[in-house]
């Protein structure tokens, strides 16, 4: 793994860089194939990665930082996240996969990952980073969860359980992580800005009110 | 939806061992390992099924199962109160 602790999937030959022009026309070959054959149209392709390019790690930050404000809104969110969200105004297209929150505390620590390919909340954060779709994190984190999350620079007591969710099937995780002390007094804007894409994902906790003012 | 479902949580079950030479959706790193049933979700299409233009059904009982991480791994490293939650189609589950 990458030796800063923030890119574990760069080295697997995963297929950015050198393959990038293999799996561009693998995927223009499938595109035309799928349009070819009636499955769907060019205009339903555009139009689903026009939503998903539409989301991004701001839009579940926002959503997160109103659970963490609001204690009624958390509940109904980790009750039942799509109404949940469609309450502040996010519709999530039909066709995508149930979307589920998990919540970190001082007891647990959940972390999400996709072994087999690449599942991800992408209808309300967007696209994974390139390391969640690479083979060392996706072998490793269901290993050694605590030594990945060591390269992310989280270092859990014992005391706390790690509990690491395979998103397998039908359902994605969006990890809603622990509100950090010290921030009693901020704005739910201002909250979201410490919750980072890392933190959505469950490898890193929410940033400090102290980092943020520093950086 | 999910009436017919064979399991209900807290059960133990086995993962079922196979390669089918399909699409399927149950990594090998849980084969032959035993859990406990931590949430029925319903009932969904068979992605077995999906995956080769076929319509799904039956739908299949799905559920979030929770092994111990020492159950899954002989040398663990992380605490032994340490688990790992994944959704598994009802096909895939054995009794215990």
């Amino acid at each position: 793994m990458a030796e800063n602790g923030h890119n574990p999937g760069h080295e697997d030959g995963h297929g950015h860089g050198e393959n990038a022009e293999y799996y561009s026309l693998r995927a223009e070959a499938m595109q035309a194939l799928l349009i070819e054959k009636g499955v769907c149209t060019l205009d339903d392709i555009l139009t689903m990665a026009d939503k998903i390019d539409s989301r991004s790690p701001e839009d579940g930050a926002k959503v997160l930082a109103h659970a963490w404000v609001d204690p009624e809104y958390k509940k109904r969110l980790l009750a039942d996240a799509e109404s949940a969200l469609l309450e502040l105004g996010y519709d999530l297209p039909e066709t995508a996969p149930k979307l589920t929150v998990l919540e970190n505390s001082d007891e647990v620590h959940n972390m999400a990952v996709c072994t087999l390919c690449s599942c991800y909340p992408r209808s309300i954060i967007g696209r994974p980073p390139a390391w969640y779709k690479g083979l060392a994190y996706r072998s490793k984190v269901v290993v050694d969860p605590r030594g990945v999350l060591r390269e992310f620079g989280t270092e859990l007591d014992d005391s706390v359980q790690v509990r690491v969710i395979d998103s397998s099937a039908d359902f994605r995780y969006l990890i809603l992580p622990k509100r950090p002390a010290g921030t009693e007094g901020m704005s739910e804007e201002e909250l979201a800005k410490l919750i980072t894409q890392e933190s959505m994902i469950g490898v890193a906790q929410a940033l400090s009110p102290e980092s943020v003012r520093a950086g | 939806m999910a009436g017919n479902a064979k399991y209900q949580p807290g059960d133990r079950v086995r993962i079922r061992v196979g390669v089918p030479p399909t699409h399927f959706r149950t990594p090998e790193y849980v084969q032959g390992k035993q859990g406990r049933i931590e949430t029925l979700w319903g009932a969904f299409p068979n992605p077995e099924s999906l995956a080769y233009g076929g319509d799904g059904l039956p739908a299949q009982p799905l559920y979030q199962i929770e092994f111990a991480q020492t159950d899954l791994w002989e040398n663990y490293k992380g605490a032994a109160t340490d688990t790992l939650l994944i959704d598994i189609y009802e096909h895939w589950l054995e009794n215990i």
